[in-house]
């Protein structure tokens, strides 16, 4: 009973609210970082250093007009930001957060469900959430919108294709696709898939920022373009969802990233021995802070980098990523059939 | 939407689409609108409509004394308003053929290029920012605001100066200013290279700005465009070495060219500007002459009557003043300005054909037109 | 003084009760010498002393181009002379065109322009070190071809066209204005050209691309009858906009919305006005 419905409904809350205060505080963490780096202080005034920004920051979303265009569509409209953060929460399900810990003598693993093809749920449910760009976009029954909806289904589906490919890299090496699984694989080799298959992983990176719409990738939101692109109508808690179900993308790749490249809940360099001590530090605290590090990264090059542009976009994507992906993926299967057998 | 002009022998029809760009847009640098014709993403056409900041200031001057008019010329290019103030009292001493004193034409000469460095801070951070790379801005922003502060300590504003008198300055520059314009041009030379860091050899800005809107010299000086623009075409042309005014035909300095006559050349000449305007800052802060700020000026500014056309090189081009005097009445009878960021603004059409939405946005940038001063 | 009654000039043609069809902004020269409450006589102003008749409607004049409302004016049909109420302190009627010193040569340029074109130099200034030519409205073009493409003028660089409105010189009110440069000898001219409300002057875009905006811009301020140009609407102003506002007697300070949505109303609010001041 407890560990048919309870544990289970526990874990899912503990993760949802997690999930969702880190997405608030990530929103922050982002002008945190990014002021810093461009010598300024960020938000400072609600609370000390800020800390209170993402409550009153949600307090605003919340009481503010919410406004539909005459013209636009209503449902879609409606139904647009619920499509894109749905499926953002609800890959948080197998992404595991660290090893089986017993707490009062239950076994609890530390991830909502360990399902088989956990992988190909991934990469399935989030891609449903481009749906809410570009419903959103044609729904709101304006041009900005409709152009940034047009440029994120091009560029999405066209780096969904290299982040694919190169988790069938990751797959190949683990010959699972169960998350968990594909930790306990790099456990069992006893080191992280990122130094194996470095290429894989770059690919992965350069693909997971255009896939959350994150600079230099921004095209379907580029302010200074498509002033706001596909969320331009939008205000108030619609909007919120949609800049939410950004930052909980971002947190989904990392964790994705982190699983099937950084060794998951492993400590740093598991094939030395000595550094045995770290492993005193339990899994789910290794798994937030190289998520963290990912995260950083990617608030770093937003506040670096300039942004492409949508052609050029297309063209590194199609003529670099995915042939690169595809030579990474043939050069895995080669050496795993030939070698390592 | 209108207008469907549909292309026919593509696999699909397509029409063409029509976006307002402007003049509520962030990248359009104020109150500019470009009605864009696009095919796709691909730019066909694209008009241009201004005029919505228009307050009338050559119509104003018209019916100002001469002295009131040099606050009026502040609302212009409010970025380097002092420049402003500067080209318009200069073409008032020609018109009266005023000896202006060494000391004021070296405090002239400062403070225009201190106003093309700020121009160029400002232009630096937003044509970034448009691009993308949003910290560039407020690095720039950081040194702009240094600029400011001697400003301040010069004539104690920080925007729209009213720096300068017909006949010179209104006051001699405060104690210790030079040493303090010294101390930022210490400052901002490594202040240059942190900008270029993080640009020049950005493999994302080279995509963005190499080959974009590319313009050969013989058509940029036929289309009028002037200052940077016309520079980064490789057309050798600085008001400051052909028609000297103030003190540069005392200084020592380089005009620096490009050569495709693209938007990234237009940014390296503008970097490279940034240079060379510290280096003439530095000779004449170093060299500043004592003596009176105030030339012989009549106590009632009435000019004989005549006309004059008078430009100085503004961080933007050619800013010329173009005065008549009836020699009767103490206002000028006809007072107008060339405004440098109209005629360069005027080549955008012809710039973003064929070109992507994006850079619409980098070329307005690219052309750093302030809307103050187009529409005047 | 300046905002005499005036009615609201446009390119566009007068409705309702105007007497007739007049030729757009007829009046306002006059009206500069009317006293108040005494609406301009339209078509009595267009009777300048000038040598030249003020615009006959030459039928191969008007190019295909103009818009429509901006024809040819109509010749006045009692011509008046115009000075019948002479101005209380004379407004200047042009500008000072000294004539160069005797030690200042005459640059070659103008005087090789001068020997290509004769007669198409009426008068050469130099102020302060300023050279100007003033041109026949009609020899405009080829002068301005000639200096942009003559070796030793090369004028390749047009800084700036603009305007000055003389209003006592009626027929010939404006001055256009054209200020070239030259990159490679490094000179500057401006060429002038005298040119009325509806005199056509032909439009210099097609030698100088950058003149394209500048010309606009005086169409928009002064309404001089560009011909020829690609694109000539309003710049500044709002398209539906009415009257000139650079011209000398635009009203200062204005009556606002009423002038925009109805000028004959404001036209007598404003006579009231004014009647109400004499009194």
């Amino acid at each position: 009973m407890i560990d048919t419905f309870v544990i289970p409904l526990v874990k899912i809350l503990v993760v949802l609210n997690a999930t969702l205060v880190a997405v608030s505080y990530m929103v922050l963490l982002e002008r945190k970082v990014i002021a810093w780096t461009q010598s300024r202080l960020g938000p400072m005034r609600v609370g000390p250093y800020g800390v209170l920004q993402p409550i009153a920051d949600a307090i605003k979303l919340m009481i503010k007009e919410d406004i539909t265009p005459v013209r636009a569509d209503r449902w879609v409209f409606t139904l647009a930001p619920i499509i894109s953060m749905v499926p953002a929460l609800i890959v948080y399900a197998v992404i595991p957060f660290g090893p089986t810990v017993t707490i009062f003598g239950h076994a609890v693993p530390l991830y909502v469900t360990d399902i088989n093809v956990g992988l190909l749920y991934i990469v399935s449910v989030a891609s449903v959430g481009v749906y809410g760009i570009i419903l959103a976009g044609y729904a709101s029954n304006s041009k900005y919108p409709l152009l940034a909806s047009l440029r994120a289904s091009a560029q999405l589906i066209s780096y969904e294709v290299a982040v694919t490919l190169t988790l069938v890299s990751v797959i190949l090496m683990a010959g699972s696709l169960s998350m968990v699984s594909i930790v306990l694989a790099q456990e069992q080799a006893r080191v992280w898939y990122g130094f194996v298959q470095p290429l894989a992983f770059g690919i992965f990176f350069i693909g997971s920022l255009a896939e959350t719409n994150r600079a230099p990738f921004d095209m379907p939101e580029a302010e200074q373009e498509l002033t706001g692109g596909f969320h331009t109508e939008y205000s108030g808690m619609r909007f919120a969802l949609f800049f939410l179900a950004e930052y909980a993308n971002m947190i989904v790749v990392s964790s994705v990233a982190t699983t099937l490249f950084l060794g998951g809940w492993l400590r740093p360099f598991p094939n030395v021995a000595w550094l045995g001590v770290l492993d005193l530090i339990p899994g789910w605290i290794w798994f937030l802070v190289k998520s963290f590090v990912f995260l950083y990264i990617f608030i770093w090059v937003r506040a670096t980098l300039p942004r492409y542009r949508y052609d050029q976009l297309m063209r590194l994507g199609w003529k670099v990523l995915i042939p690169l992906a595809i030579l990474n993926l043939v050069a895995t299967a080669i050496v795993k059939v030939w070698w390592l057998a | 939407m209108d207008a469907p002009a549909l292309r026919h022998g593509a696999m699909f029809d397509t029409n063409e689409l029509e976006l307002n760009m402007g003049p509520q847009h962030p990248s359009t640098h104020g109150v500019l609108r470009v009605v864009l014709r696009l095919d796709g993403e691909k730019v066909v056409d694209a008009d241009v409509v201004i005029g919505y900041l228009h307050r009338g200031i050559e119509k104003l001057s018209e019916n100002r004394n001469y002295t009131q008019i040099v606050l009026l010329t502040d609302r212009m290019d409010y970025v380097a308003a002092a420049t402003n103030n500067v080209g318009y009292c200069e073409t008032v001493e020609k018109l009266m053929a005023i000896e202006v004193p060494r000391r004021a034409r070296y405090v002239r000469t400062i403070v225009c290029e201190l106003q093309r460095i700020a121009s160029h801070c400002l232009w630096v951070g937003t044509h970034a920012m448009d691009i993308g790379a949003m910290t560039v801005f407020l690095y720039a922003f950081r040194e702009r605001e240094l600029i400011l502060d001697l400003f301040e300590e010069l004539c104690g504003a920080r925007l729209t100066y009213n720096s300068q008198r017909i006949g010179g300055l209104p006051l001699d520059i405060p104690p210790g200013w030079d040493r303090k314009v010294l101390a930022f041009v210490e400052v901002m030379t490594g202040k240059v290279e942190e900008y270029e860091a993080l640009l020049t050899e950005n493999r994302i800005w080279l995509e963005r700005t190499k080959g974009v809107g590319v313009i050969e010299g013989p058509e940029a000086i036929a289309l009028g465009l002037s200052g940077p623009p016309l520079r980064g075409s490789g057309v050798p042309r600085d008001i400051r070495k052909d028609e000297p005014y103030a003190a540069y035909d005392e200084m020592q300095f380089e005009v620096p060219l490009g050569k495709a006559g693209d938007t990234y050349d237009r940014y390296v000449v503008r970097m490279e500007e940034f240079r060379q305007s510290l280096r003439i800052i530095r000779q004449a802060a170093e060299g500043i002459p004592e003596g009176p700020v105030v030339g012989k000026v009549p106590r009632l500014i009435k000019p004989p009557a005549g006309e004059t056309y008078h430009a100085i090189e503004s961080p933007k081009g050619e800013l010329g003043y173009f005065v008549v005097s009836d020699g009767k009445s103490t206002n000028p009878y006809r007072f107008r300005v060339r405004p440098p960021s109209f005629c360069n603004l005027q080549a955008l059409r012809r710039l973003c054909r064929g070109h992507l939405v994006a850079d619409v946005v980098a070329l307005i940038g690219s052309l750093d037109v302030v809307l103050g001063e187009v529409d005047r | 003084m300046a905002d005499d009654p005036r009615k609201p000039e446009d390119a566009t043609p007068h409705d309702g009760d105007d007497p007739g069809p007049v030729a757009p902004a007829a009046p306002a020269a006059a009206a500069a010498s009317t006293p108040p409450g005494e609406v301009a006589v339209p078509g009595a102003a267009a009777a300048p002393a000038s040598p030249r008749p003020p615009v006959a409607p030459k039928p191969a004049a008007p190019p295909p181009a103009k818009p429509a409302g901006a024809v040819a004016a109509r010749p006045p049909a009692a011509p008046k002379p115009a000075a019948e109420h002479p101005p209380k302190a004379a407004p200047p009627s042009g500008p000072a065109e000294p004539p160069p010193p005797a030690d200042v040569p005459v640059p070659a340029f103008i005087a090789r322009l001068q020997a290509a074109k004769p007669g198409a130099v009426t008068l050469v200034s130099y102020f302060v070190g300023d050279w100007t030519i003033v041109v026949p409205v009609d020899r405009l073009h080829e002068v301005a071809q000639h200096l942009r493409d003559a070796p030793e003028a090369a004028f390749d660089f047009c800084s700036d066209v603009t305007a000055t409105d003389w209003p006592p010189r009626a027929a010939e009110r404006f001055d256009v204005v054209y200020c070239l440069y030259s990159t490679t000898h490094r000179q500057r001219i401006r060429v002038k050209t005298r040119a009325g409300e509806t005199t056509p002057v032909r439009s210099v875009t097609d030698l100088w691309p950058a003149a394209n905006w500048l010309e606009r811009e005086v169409f928009d301020m002064f309404g001089v009858n560009f011909t020829g140009h690609p694109d000539r609407r309003r710049i500044l102003m709002p398209d539906d906009w009415q009257g000139h506002p650079q011209r000398k007697d635009y009203p200062l300070e204005g009556p606002g919305e009423l002038l925009l949505e109805n000028p004959q109303e404001w036209l007598k609010l404003k006579q009231t006005r004014d009647e109400a001041d004499l009194e």
